[in-house]
């Protein structure tokens, strides 16, 4: 079973479908009789709502109904929710105006949904969408983060008196302004972490339907994460009891983050669909997926670091405003705070550590969780300080690094961490032979004699996974447990289903939670199938993000097939006559100790089923087992990454030369899944380095609202990689696995710009480091080298 | 309503459409080949590529109208019987898919590629040829490998029927 099982670069059972257009994603999906729904959306960034005038749009040709905000409140459905409790440092809760699914009143981003349109036909729905009338109050917008907390700003909500949401801190400030003054160095940095649309090529979808003779709601909707749908949508939202409402999360087109999250969109289409009588299907259009899918990053930050006369790092500190949109996501409270300040002491030891974080709102999009999550924000944090603190200092940034790694574990750091495992100099002393260290200097000179300016980068991340510990982040004040679920059927012929409360969106789980059950129960893949993303099937489960399939959901699937081997092996005892405690589970086969008596996984698993070998008073018939795994611990996936750019300094192009990430993610299940995961974190990494940007004018208008104006990665942007792996198993968990989802989306960023900072020989370039920005921080270079 | 007949992977389809429909949307809608995306509204993702008279395309630009009388293969098409096309092949090999939404896009293009410049790709022709395709999910990477070794594929297939 070695060749399909745990560390076998196993072929994607799921790509067939795939590969021949047969995948089911929610647009894929039509209901009998269904209709369309088309958002009317604020066309401006604040505003009260004066009147709507729905009358036009209702006389309209296949209009079936036209809602706003007052038919949600008539009908007592509740707003959005955020499900995090952020406290501030005076101990008050985190301030948090009404999010309504339809706005009432006011209107706070471009793209706040105004009213829905439900029509016959698509068309008809956008048709009568245009000719409603909305009687707008503009107020002025509130756009950038670092003065939306200003006197004389506008009040975006009432419940937030100076656009405040919370002021939070984490770390002994004391100890941390003791540290510093006793400092023989301290580096500062101003950094701007830019803002991001995570745009998953699959837009999101929704279709409601609602059958009135069982009075049963189904959902088909994008989402990473249907039991918390349905859960928010229940008990929050109150669209309907749980047993009456069924969340379908079929073939998802990625999700970054940005389809944890419950929306407008989709609660409007299942309220809906019993509203019209009729299955009521929405998909995002590229430009909607701008204005209304909740964005990432969007910090402004100064930080320093303190380090005495040998290099040895004393203290870091970082002040930090992050923008929260217009309204708090589902979890946008958690993302700039207990995802952020705990990972700022990277992979070093840094004895005092202070941080503190305003989220502010502002008239823009919902800011949440985008691929990394805070931890991005954190190392692009960690990363340059280092690399300029090693700069200032004369110090080779790689040796600065070793000589501050943390050196033994378990390792407690003033930030909440406590990692378990790592072995932070075997990934620097890998990457650094990979990626030709030694041979920089003479790559530089080769490209000065061509005009070029080359740099190198180093970024040595570490992240926060497999979340997380349901007690841990439940005093943090999360509100939801972050265990994971896994139950196992045995069909009665030796064939498996696993049901799973992950989701997969591109994870490849099909496959590796067969691995799993092929390393652990000894079946074939092919005869494992992975049941997810319904919650008709799947009982409960808290869904995927976070890098928690693996180190989570992996490890429910694990006990769980531990609590079907020891039904099996009573199972077998009975049929072989042996005694329980005799027998033992290997490869497929249960043994009779001492004995030649043996049973196939198979013939167990009917016998379970007919049940003529066995008295029922003592052993129950069947095999089926689950199990709610809940992790004790985070994992610590950490690693280096090089970046190595070559500047044309007449044009600003930077062109990536080579990219060497060696990564720990502890066992790997399927590694060629590992690296397609590091090859996409690092493209999104280079993406926020280099190419992409949020831009809102004053006004509040997004400017860069569809793929023509903001730029994504595309291939003649990236290199080819050169990925390898260091493997720390993680103590924390049963299969060894630490997550690696997010390692190239947080690890590339400071990477890049660390490069390009060395190659320009000066600090000053933010992201994205456009060629127009690169070109315009060379020319300073050209200025600098020319004084000098 | 205008009346539209075409062939489509092979078979002929004949409808009434509204003018203005896009191809992707009578591939989607009226025919159900739904293995054909939407993944933008500016033709920038390329999610929707398809074949028109053996050249690729993208079916979100194209008006079904214009096509009266053409031959479209989509990735339903691209297959024999059960026998993946090369290209559908290498995908899987080198795992050039992870959520698999532009997968139909980048296979088409691939293959056209190959139609267009040969089988002897060098890795900058193809990250270059695939300008007008968006992945999010594999950083590129292993899609060039898959075209590397598609078109490599293609062209032992061409070998052996002749």
């Amino acid at each position: 079973m070695t060749d399909q099982g745990i560390g076998a670069s196993v072929k994607r059972k799921e790509d067939l479908r795939f590969i021949t257009g047969k995948g089911q994603y929610v647009d894929d999906i039509n209901r009998h009789g269904q209709a369309y729904a088309v958002f009317a959306r604020s066309p401006v960034a604040h505003a009260t709502i004066n009147n709507i005038d729905v009358s036009e749009a209702l006389a309209s040709p296949g209009v079936l109904g036209v809602y706003t905000g007052a038919d949600l409140a008539a009908d007592k459905i509740g707003g959005l929710i955020c499900g995090w409790m952020i406290h501030s440092k005076d101990g008050s809760p985190m301030k948090a105006g009404a999010h309504p699914a339809l706005a009432q009143g006011k209107v706070r981003y471009v793209g706040d949904h105004v009213a829905v349109v439900i029509a016959e036909t698509l068309d008809q729905a956008k048709d009568a969408a245009g000719l409603i009338q909305v009687d707008y109050g503009e107020l002025p917008a509130v756009v950038d983060v670092a003065s939306a907390q200003a006197a004389g700003k506008a009040q975006i909500h009432d419940e937030a008196p100076g656009n405040t949401g919370y002021q939070w801190h984490l770390g002994d400030k004391d100890a941390v302004d003791a540290a510093f003054s006793k400092a023989a160095h301290v580096t500062k940095l101003d950094i701007v972490n830019n803002r991001l649309v995570p745009n998953a090529m699959e837009p999101r979808a929704a279709i409601g339907d609602y059958d009135a003779g069982q009075d049963q709601f189904t959902l088909y909707t994008t989402s990473q994460n249907p039991h918390v749908a349905r859960l928010v949508l229940s008990a929050f939202i109150g669209i309907a009891p749980e047993n009456k409402l069924r969340v379908i999360a079929p073939d998802v087109g990625g999700g970054f983050g940005s389809k944890i999250f419950i929306y407008a969109e989709e609660t409007v289409c299942i309220w809906a669909a019993k509203k019209v009588g009729r299955p009521v299907k929405w998909v995002a259009e590229r430009t909607e997926a701008f204005l209304a899918d909740a964005h990432g990053r969007d910090h402004v930050t100064t930080a320093e670091l303190a380090m005495d006369a040998s290099g040895k790092i004393l203290a870091l500190r970082a002040s930090t405003k992050a923008n929260l949109g217009a309204y708090l996501s589902t979890f946008a409270s958690s993302v700039p705070t207990y995802l952020y300040a705990p990972l700022l002491s990277g992979q070093y030891d840094i004895p005092a550590i202070y941080c503190e974080v305003d989220g502010a709102y502002t008239t823009t999009t919902p800011v949440d969780a985008y691929r990394g999550a805070g931890r991005p924000e954190a190392t692009f944090v960690v990363e340059r300080l280092i690399e300029v603190a090693a700069r200032e200092t004369g110090r080779d940034p790689a040796e600065f690094r070793r000589m501050n790694f943390i050196k033994s574990f378990p390792h407690q750091t003033p930030v909440i961490m406590a990692y378990d495992a790592g072995n932070y100099g075997a990934s620097l002393d890998k990457a650094l032979e990979m990626a030709d260290y030694k041979g920089l200097a003479a790559r530089k000179a080769e490209s000065a004699k061509k005009g070029k300016l080359r740099g190198l980068g180093f970024s040595a991340y570490i992240e926060a996974c497999g979340i997380a510990p349901s007690r841990a982040v439940g005093s943090l004040g999360a509100g939801v447990g972050l265990w994971e679920s896994a139950e196992i059927r045995v069909n009665p012929v030796g064939t498996i289903e696993v049901l799973t409360g992950s989701h997969s969106h591109g994870q490849g789980h099909e496959t590796t939670f067969a691995q799993v059950i092929a390393s652990k129960l000894g079946v074939p893949i092919e005869q494992v199938s992975i049941v997810h993303g319904d919650t008709d099937k799947v009982q409960m489960g808290m869904g995927t993000y976070g890098s928690r399939s693996g180190a989570v959901g992996a490890s429910a699937i694990v006990k769980a097939s531990e609590k079907i081997i020891a039904k099996g092996k009573r199972v077998a005892a009975a049929c072989m006559e042996v005694p329980e405690d005799s027998v033992d589970f290997e490869n497929g086969e249960f043994l009779g100790r001492g004995t030649n008596k043996k049973m196939t996984f198979g013939e167990v698993a009917l016998q379970a089923y007919v049940a003529h070998k066995f008295d029922p008073e003592v052993i129950e018939p069947g095999l089926k087992e689950g199990s709610f795994y809940d992790p004790k611990n985070f994992t610590f996936p950490s690693g280096v990454h090089i970046a190595e750019i070559e500047i044309d300094p007449e044009t600003g192009h930077t062109r990536i030369d080579r990219w060497t990430a060696v990564d720990d993610f502890g066992i790997l299940i399927n590694p060629m899944i590992v690296e397609g995961q590091v090859h996409g974190g690092i493209a999104q990494g280079v993406g926020q380095a280099m190419l992409e940007h949020t831009v809102y004018d004053e006004n509040g208008q997004l400017i860069t609202g569809s793929f023509m104006d903001y730029t994504m990665p595309r291939a003649d942007d990236l290199p080819s990689y050169n990925v390898a792996m260091t493997t720390t198993p993680c103590p924390s968990n049963p299969l060894g696995v630490k997550g690696c989802g997010e390692a190239g989306a947080i690890a590339a960023p400071p990477a890049l710009i660390n490069a390009i900072t060395d190659a320009l020989g000066h600090e000053d370039i933010a992201m994205p480091a456009t060629p127009q920005a690169v070109w315009r921080a060379a020319q300073k270079s050209a200025r600098k080298m020319a004084a000098e | 309503m205008i009346k539209l007949s075409l062939t489509v992977n092979g078979r002929r389809a004949t409808a009434d459409i509204d003018p203005r429909t896009l191809l992707v949307d009578f591939l989607r809608s009226n025919l159900r080949l739904t293995g054909t995306h939407v993944g933008c509204d500016t033709s920038q993702c390329g999610a929707c590529t398809v074949h028109l008279n053996g050249q690729s395309v993208k079916s979100c630009a194209v008006l079904a109208a214009s096509c009266e009388g053409a031959e479209v293969v989509t990735i339903e098409g691209l297959a024999t019987g059960t026998t993946l096309h090369p290209m559908q092949e290498a995908f899987r090999e080198h795992h050039a898919l992870q959520c698999g939404f532009c997968t139909p896009g980048m296979i088409m293009a691939g293959v056209d590629i190959v139609n267009r410049h040969g089988a002897k790709l060098d890795e900058a022709t193809i990250r270059k040829e695939l300008e007008g395709n968006l992945c999010r999910c594999t950083g590129y990477h292993n899609i060039v490998r898959a075209i590397e070794t598609g078109a490599a594929a293609m062209a032992g297939a061409k070998v052996a029927a002749e």
